[in-house]
C-alpha cells in the first residue's frame, strides 16, 4: 500500500520530500475522518460524562441534597480513609478476587480442550460459550433467582440426594456463583485465543525431553499462555470489583459491596460529590492495575 | 488539480473539528446557564391571578409510574379542552435533578413528604394558588399542614400509605405481637431466613427508631447508632434487604414476614388465592406514613391549567376514581365514601393502624444527617 501510493506522484515526475510529507499528513486526515463518528461518540458519551463525574467529586453536598460546584474542594476524598469505606473496599477486592480464581480455574483446562479440538469443533464449542449473551445480563440472574430459590432445581436436586431443602438464594455463595456465571466467558476467550495460538510442538518436544505433565504444564503452556490469564483475569476482575446487579438481586442486599455503596450515595444519602470521588478512585485504581499488568506480560497481547 | 481538492479536504476536516467543538462548547455553556439560573431559585413567587377552571396551555404531568389511569388523564384533558402527556420516574432522586436543571417543561409533579421540604428549601416548587383551587377543602384534616410543608402553601397531598408488616398467618398464626418485635425481637427467631425488610436506609432505620421509642427522624447520633445495632442484630435472621419484590417474596412463601409499603402489600395480597391468609398492619410503636404530594415547579409553563389539574383531583368523584384505580389511600375526605368497600375498609381499619393515628410520622429531609442514616444502614449491614 505505502509502496503503491508512494509511486503515485511519480507520475508527475516530481516526489519531493515536501510532497511526500504532505501526502502522509492528508493520510492522516483521511484516517482521522474515518474514525470521526466514534471519536465523537466516546467524546460525547465517554470522555464528557466522566469529566463530569470527576468535577462532581470536587463539589459540595448541600443542606438539601443538590450538589454545590462552586468552591472545589477534597472533602469528599478525605471520606475515602474511613473505616467503613476500607471496609467495604476490602470486601469487594476479596469476592472480585474469588471471582477471578474460581473463573481461572474453571476457564483453564476448558480454553485448553477447546484449543486442542477440531476446527469445526472448536467453534461450535465457541458459538455455546457466546449464547449467554444473547440474553440480557439482569434477565440471567432473575433466572439464577428462580434456580436458587426454596423451591427451584438446585434445591430438588440437593433435597433429592438427601441433604434437605437447601436455599442459596440470598447467601454470598450465591453472588459468587452469579459472579462466576456472568464473567466466565470473559475469561474463557482470551485463554482460548492464547492457547489456540501456542506451537503445540514445543510441549511435546518438552515432553520428549523429559518433562513430567505437570513440569511442561508448568514451564511451557503456562508462561505461553500468560498474556491470556493477565487479559481474562483484568476483564473479570474489573466488572466483579464494581459489580452491582449481581450482589444485590441474588445476595439480597445483604451485605454493602462498593457498587451498591456507590449506588447508595447518589440516590441515599444523595451526597453526589462522594459518590463521584468514589467512582473516580475506583476507576483510577482500575486504571492504574491495567497500565501494571500490560507494562509486565501484556506486551504480547 | 489534485492539490487544490486535497487542500480542501484537509480544511473541509479541519472545518468539520471546529464546528464539532463548537457545537459541543455551546451546549456546554448552555447547560451552564441553565444551572445558574436554577441555583438561584425562582421560587417563592406565586402564580396568582389564574382563574377557577382556567387552562393556559396543555397539561404536562411528571408522575410516579402506575399512579394514574392513563384514560383518567385523558378524562380531564377532554374536559377542559386541551391535551395533557404524562412522563413518568422510578424515584424522587431521579426527579429531582431534572426540575432543578431548569426547563423541564412539566406543570405538575408529585414529589414525596421529604422530597418537598427538599424542594421548598431550593426554591424548586412555587407557592400554590389556592384561590385557583377551591377544592382543596376536602382535604382531610389528617394531612393538613404536615411537617414537610408547615403553612401548607406549596404542596397538596396526592396518595398516601403506610410502611408496616405484612405477615403470612398460614405460617405464623394470628397469635403474634403487633409490634416490630415480630422483627427485631426474639420473636424473629423462629422465622429466621424468612424475614425480609426494605432495602432502603430511612425506611429500615427508621422502623428500628420507632421500636425503640424514638422519632424516625431523628437527628441524634446516639439514637440513630442504636438503631442501626437493632437493624445489625436483626441481619442474621433475615431472607434478605429488599425493596422491589419483598411483597412477592411474601406470596410466593420465600418470606413470612414482610417489611413493606402497604400499598404494594395490598395489591399483591388480592392477587394470591386467597387473600385473607395475609394480614398487613403497622406495628403499635408506630411506624411511616408517607405522603405523596402534587406541586408546580417553579418554572412551570402553564401554571394556571396545573391549578385547574390539581383542583380538578381535589373534586370528591375524581379523587375517588384515582384512588379506586391505583389502590392508595386517599387525602380527600370528600372521596372516602365512594371508595371500593374492600379499599376503604383496609385504609380505615383499626387492626390496620394498631397504635392509632399519632404514632405514625412522615420522614421528613433532615439535610446534612441524611448522609449519617445511609453510613449506618451500611453499617448495620457489617
Amino acid at each position: 500500500m505505502t509502496a503503491l501510493s508512494r509511486r503515485a506522484p511519480a507520475e508527475d515526475g516530481i516526489a519531493t520530500p515536501e510532497f511526500e510529507a504532505a501526502h502522509e499528513r492528508q493520510k492522516r486526515w483521511r484516517g482521522f475522518l474515518m474514525a470521526l463518528p466514534a471519536y465523537a461518540y466516546l467524546l460525547l458519551f465517554f470522555a464528557v460524562p466522566l469529566g463530569i463525574v470527576v468535577v462532581y467529586s470536587f463539589g459540595t453536598r448541600t443542606r438539601f441534597g443538590t450538589t454545590e460546584l462552586s468552591g472545589w474542594n477534597l472533602e469528599s476524598y478525605e471520606k475515602l480513609g474511613r473505616d467503613l469505606v476500607q471496609q467495604v473496599l476490602f470486601r469487594s477486592i476479596w469476592l472480585a478476587l474469588l471471582t477471578t480464581v474460581i473463573c481461572l480455574v474453571i476457564a483453564y483446562p476448558f480454553a485448553y480442550y477447546m484449543a486442542t479440538r477440531s476446527a469445526r469443533v472448536r467453534n461450535l464449542m465457541l458459538v455455546f460459550v457466546m449464547i449467554p449473551f444473547w440474553t440480557n445480563f439482569l434477565v440471567r440472574n432473575y433466572a439464577w433467582y428462580v434456580i436458587l430459590g426454596t423451591d427451584g432445581p438446585f434445591s430438588r436436586v440437593a433435597e433429592f440426594l438427601g441433604f434437605g431443602p437447601t436455599r442459596l438464594l440470598f447467601t454470598q455463595s450465591a453472588v459468587v456463583m452469579g459472579l462466576v456465571y456472568g464473567f466466565l466467558p470473559f475469561m474463557i476467550l482470551p485463554l482460548y485465543a492464547a492457547i489456540e495460538r501456542i506451537d503445540g510442538r514445543l510441549l511435546e518436544a518438552s515432553r520428549d525431553l523429559g518433562a513430567t505433565g505437570y513440569q511442561s504444564f508448568r514451564r511451557v503452556l503456562l508462561p505461553l499462555s500468560m498474556p491470556g490469564v493477565i487479559a481474562g483475569s483484568i476483564l473479570v476482575f474489573i466488572p466483579s470489583l464494581g459489580a452491582y446487579v449481581t450482589p444485590d438481586i441474588l445476595g439480597g442486599a445483604k451485605t454493602t459491596l462498593l457498587g451498591s455503596y456507590i449506588v447508595t450515595q447518589f440516590l441515599s444519602a444523595r451526597d453526589f460529590p462522594f459518590g463521584a470521588a468514589l467512582s473516580t478512585v475506583l476507576m483510577a485504581l482500575m486504571l492504574a492495575a491495567t497500565i501494571v499488568y500490560f507494562r509486565r506480560g501484556g506486551r504480547t497481547l | 488539480m489534485p492539490t487544490t481538492s486535497r487542500n480542501l479536504g484537509r480544511h473541509r476536516a479541519r472545518w468539520l473539528l471546529l464546528l464539532a467543538v463548537l457545537a459541543l462548547l455551546a451546549s456546554a455553556c448552555g447547560s451552564d446557564d441553565d444551572n445558574g439560573d436554577a441555583g438561584g431559585g425562582n421560587g417563592g413567587e406565586t402564580a396568582s391571578g389564574c382563574e377557577v377552571g382556567e387552562t393556559d396551555g396543555d397539561l404536562a404531568l411528571y408522575n410516579w409510574a402506575e399512579y394514574i389511569d392513563p384514560e383518567h388523564l385523558d378524562a380531564f384533558a377532554a374536559e377542559f379542552g386541551i391535551s395533557a402527556t404524562m412522563t413518568t420516574y422510578e424515584s424522587n432522586e431521579t426527579m429531582l435533578p431534572t426540575i432543578t436543571a431548569g426547563n423541564a417543561g412539566y406543570d405538575v409533579i408529585v414529589p414525596s413528604d421529604y422530597m418537598v421540604g427538599i424542594m421548598i428549601d431550593g426554591g424548586f416548587i412555587q407557592k400554590l394558588d389556592f384561590d385557583a383551587i377551591p377544592n382543596a377543602s376536602n382535604l382531610s384534616d389528617d394531612f393538613r399542614n404536615p411537617s414537610y410543608d408547615p403553612t401548607q402553601e406549596y404542596s397538596l397531598p396526592y396518595q398516601w400509605g403506610y410502611t408496616g408488616l405484612a405477615v403470612n398467618t398460614a405460617e405464623v398464626g394470628t397469635d403474634f405481637p403487633r409490634s416490630w418485635d415480630v422483627v427485631f425481637g426474639d420473636f424473629a427467631n423462629d422465622y429466621a431466613g424468612k424475614i425480609t425488610l426494605l432495602n432502603d436506609p430511612r425506611e429500615t432505620l427508621g422502623a428500628a427508631l420507632k421500636a425503640l421509642g424514638y422519632s424516625l427522624n431523628t437527628t441524634d447520633q446516639d439514637e440513630l447508632n442504636q438503631a442501626r445495632d437493632l437493624v445489625g442484630a436483626a441481619k442474621g435472621n433475615l431472607l434478605a434487604f429488599n425493596t422491589d419484590s419483598s411483597d412477592e417474596l411474601l406470596t410466593s412463601g420465600e418470606s413470612v414476614i414482610a417489611h413493606v409499603y402497604s400499598g404494594d402489600a395490598f395489591t399483591q395480597f388480592l392477587e394470591t388465592d386467597d387473600p385473607s391468609q395475609y394480614v398487613f398492619f403497622v406495628p403499635e410503636e408506630g411506624g411511616t406514613r408517607w405522603v405523596d404530594n402534587m406541586a408546580i415547579p417553579f418554572d412551570a409553563p402553564h401554571p394556571c391549567t396545573a391549578h385547574t389539574f390539581i383542583n380538578w383531583l381535589y373534586d370528591a368523584d375524581q379523587g375517588a376514581a384515582l384512588s379506586n384505580w391505583n389502590y392508595y389511600g386517599t387525602p380527600n375526605k370528600a372521596s372516602i365514601d365512594l371508595l371500593d368497600e374492600e379499599l376503604n375498609e383496609f385504609l380505615t381499619s383499626p387492626d390496620v393502624l394498631v397504635g392509632g393515628p399519632d404514632s405514625v410520622e412522615s420522614i421528613a429531609d433532615t439535610g446534612d444527617f441524611e448522609t449519617n442514616y445511609a453510613d449506618a444502614f451500611t453499617e448495620a449491614k457489617g
